[in-house]
């Protein structure tokens, strides 16, 4: 299992992303216009390479002439040693830029600069020996450039986020057929993807789907199939107007030796909230391909067994943070536990059913 | 309901916890009425297994009195008096399918820390850190017992708990790794430990039909009872071991050599000392000193059944001497449920009578001083029983006597 965020090439078949256009304007179609092939583009690069030579340029005079510096901006020059150290700061931006081929690390640390730039001549504003107008003009200027970089930097990150890939197997002992129905019937995917709160089948391939964001964000979303082969495999991708953009395929293959299914799945999604987003999920745990690599064997035991198995570590999920002591659960610990079996989740009676407390 | 908790390194403490309840359709509640301490509990107990939690129920070895079921258990009822195997096994999967029970793909919703860990998953095991499910043990007074349509079985009423208490975990782990040597009449095996499965492998390997079982450990009182057993015993203090296997069979070597031993193996000297410290400094996670010892003196084409418990990563491993020598290994956590019937009936034709290991009974609540007398081998301490309503005189199954034997 694998998730490849930087080229996105694995094969959806008509169901890509790349090939998806939403004409709807905002978050999740900046997400998609961000997916197209293309970007970043040679032009963010040219100019990031441009003001490489203007921090290379700038910390120069910062490092050899701070007084000239101080008397161009109007500040006092008296603090010639901290111009002196803003121009180490310029260099090693510039150097950060043309070490790294794309450089989209060295342009965001010089919007850094930047602010930290605005901050000091805002503070130099309030000192008594300072020349106001030549502040203002100073100001001006590095607000100009600040806002050269963050287009650059924006256009150098949106690059490398190209969507959520997400691909995972697993084996299942009965027939290709059997396993392909359980599937393509899409309401039994909330019963083992913990993140699916239900799927409504609204007929002629369509469906709608609500799940759980990252943070407890409901999201919801409506999902057309694009191939459909009895036995064999499954595509579908989101509709215009979907809080998360996303296509997928699941595929279905004979194991050798009549031992049963091979599942293989494809998914692909622009995730709520974009880059920072999906850092954020995976901060809390919510790692894409671990998160199929769950569901796919709570797949398999709903086939095999008929039900999600559950320990007493696993009451609340199976990531690290998850896990809780193997002991029984208290009563109020079980109201929270997910992907109990419905009619036992709710039959439980009170804690000490066997033992006086 | 009380239950016997760890909390680190050599600290356990018995406590209030809630009681079980059913949680998956085929779960059962068994009201625990005899359970035992494993040596491999002793793994967990000193802090060598990782993914431990505080709080985790103790016990893999335990029987009881079935007081619930859930909707899909058709085969037991309520009242039932059942033996439970320490691997959780669906008995749908592959493996289950193949009888490879502790290898099963759908009892352990942690696996994906297996897959981390060894690559695959094995199946869950009651109490045995998070690594193999996160499953409360057997340590208390009551236990979910999962897939309880294939794991536990009922046992006659005419036979004793410390009868047939031994079926949930030792006796099907001795046997198997009997088994897995292949034996065939007039072979040698030599057997590495004399701990309880040690004690099972080498009656098993009688059973089995070997003509000679050798044994090796350095506690007196384990050598004495292996003895009982009919073997010959090696004490590793007192003698080099591939010395005198190799004057016992003429230098060609034991026909196959059983490692009931596992990851924390005592040795005399400086390869001891070796291996502690690489232990302590995590350069390995365990001390294989009997396994290298069984294949260096294994005859050539024998077979090598490692049946003892290893954690992780081992150094100094001899594959020259296994792959020029054609020696097999086989291992595996004991797949109980394909032994537990058989074996009943050998306890019921009374070819073994599995209460001979039984050193000490005691109370659930002495559960932390029972660890810490089995660790240091106090009171010639060999296996402990421990019981949830022990009165501390008589006990309160059949003709047992509670009172300490030896």
């Amino acid at each position: 299992m694998s998730t490849n965020q930087e080229t996105g090439a694995f094969d959806l078949g008509d169901a890509s992303l790349k090939e998806h256009r939403s004409s709807r304007s905002g978050g999740a179609n900046y997400a998609v216009e961000r997916a197209r092939p293309g970007l970043p583009s040679t032009s963010a690069k040219r100019l990031a390479k441009g003001l490489g030579w203007f921090s290379i340029g700038l910390g120069l005079a910062e490092l050899l002439a701070p007084r000239a510096i101080a008397n161009i901006s109007g500040v006092s020059n008296k603090h010639t040693g901290l111009i002196r150290l803003y121009g180490l700061r310029e260099i090693a931006s510039g150097i950060t830029i043309f070490s790294q081929n794309k450089p989209t690390e060295g342009v965001w640390s010089r919007v850094v600069g930047d602010v930290l730039d605005l901050t000091s001549l805002g503070v130099a504003a309030t000192n008594p020996d300072a020349k106001l107008g030549r502040v203002a003009f100073a100001t001006a200027n590095v607000l100009a450039v600040t806002a050269l970089d963050v287009i650059c930097a924006m256009q150098l990150s949106s690059g490398s986020n190209r969507g959520i890939h997400a691909k995972g197997a697993c084996i299942v002992n009965l027939p290709p057929e059997e396993v392909y129905s359980f599937w393509r019937d899409f309401q039994n995917l909330p019963r083992f993807m913990r993140h699916l709160d239900s799927v409504v089948d609204m007929g002629d391939g369509r469906s709608r789907w609500k799940a759980k964001g990252p943070a407890g964000m409901e999201v919801e979303w409506d999902a057309t199939i694009i191939a459909d082969v009895p036995g064999e495999v499954i595509t579908w991708r989101s509709l215009e107007g979907s809080d998360v953009d996303n296509a997928g395929a699941v595929r279905f293959e004979r194991a050798t030796g009549g031992r049963g299914t091979i599942i293989k799945v494809n998914i692909e999604y622009l995730p709520v909230g974009g880059v920072i987003g999906s850092t954020i999920a995976k901060l809390f745990g919510e790692e894409p391909e671990q998160q199929l690599d769950d569901d796919l064997r709570r797949f398999k035991q709903v086939l095999e067994v008929g039900e999600v198995i559950v320990s007493d570590a696993t009451l609340l999920g199976t990531g690290y943070m998850a896990q809780r002591p193997g002991q029984p659960a208290s009563a109020k610990e079980l109201e929270s536990a997910e992907m109990l079996p419905s009619e036992t989740a709710t039959s439980y009676r009170s804690e000490g059913r066997y033992t006086e407390r | 309901m009380k239950a016997n908790c760890w909390y680190g390194k050599t600290m356990l403490s018995v406590e209030e916890v809630p009681d079980p309840q059913i949680l998956n359709q085929r779960d059962a509640i068994v009201k625990i009425s005899s359970t035992a301490i494993c040596g491999s509990d002793l793994h967990l107990y000193n802090g060598f297994i990782p993914t431990m939690q505080r709080g985790d129920i103790l016990g893999h070895e335990f029987m009881g009195e079935v007081v619930e079921v859930g909707r899909e258990v058709t085969n037991l009822r309520v009242g039932d008096r059942v033996v439970v195997p320490f691997p959780i096994a669906c008995g749908n999967c592959f493996f289950c399918k193949d009888e490879l029970f502790s290898l099963c793909e759908n009892s352990n919703p942690n696996a994906w820390m297996g897959e981390k860990m060894f690559g695959h998953a094995a199946a869950g095991i009651f109490g045995y850190s998070h690594l193999t499910g996160g499953y409360a043990g057997g340590q208390a007074e009551y236990a979910r017992v999962p897939f309880a349509d294939v794991g536990p079985i009922k046992v006659p009423d005419y036979l004793s708990d410390e009868q047939v208490l031994f079926l949930s975990d030792i006796f099907p782990t001795g046997y198997m790794g009997a088994e897995m040597c292949d034996i065939t009449p007039g072979d040698t095996i030599a057997i590495w430990g004399c701990g309880p499965v040690g004690q099972f492998s080498i009656r098993s390997a009688f059973l089995l039909g070997a003509e000679r079982v050798i044994a090796i450990d350095q506690v007196p009182e384990r050598l004495r009872m292996a003895e009982a057993g009919g073997a010959e015993t090696i004490n590793y203090e007192e003698q080099n071991v591939y010395e005198a296997l190799m004057e016992m069979t003429g230098g060609r070597g034991p026909d196959a050599c059983i490692d009931d031993v596992g990851m924390e193996a005592h040795a005399p000297g400086l390869i001891f000392a070796y291996d502690r410290v690489k232990q302590a400094m995590m350069l390995e996670t365990d001390r294989p000193h009997a396994l290298r010892e069984a294949i260096m003196c294994c005859r050539n084409g024998g077979i090598i059944s490692v049946i003892g418990v290893y954690g992780g990563f081992i150094d100094k491993f001899p594959m020259g001497s296994v792959m020029n020598r054609s020696l097999t290994i086989k291992t595996g956590q004991a797949h109980v449920q394909k032994y537990m019937r058989p074996l009943l009936q050998m306890i019921e034709n009374g070819d073994i009578d599995p209460t001979f290991v039984i050193t000490h009974r005691m109370s659930l609540d002495d559960a932390p001083k029972a660890f810490d007398m089995f660790k240091n081998k106090e009171d010639n301490c060999i296996k402990v029983v421990l019981k949830p309503d022990w009165d501390g005189m008589n006990g309160n199954v059949k003709d047992d006597s509670y009172t300490v034997v030896h």
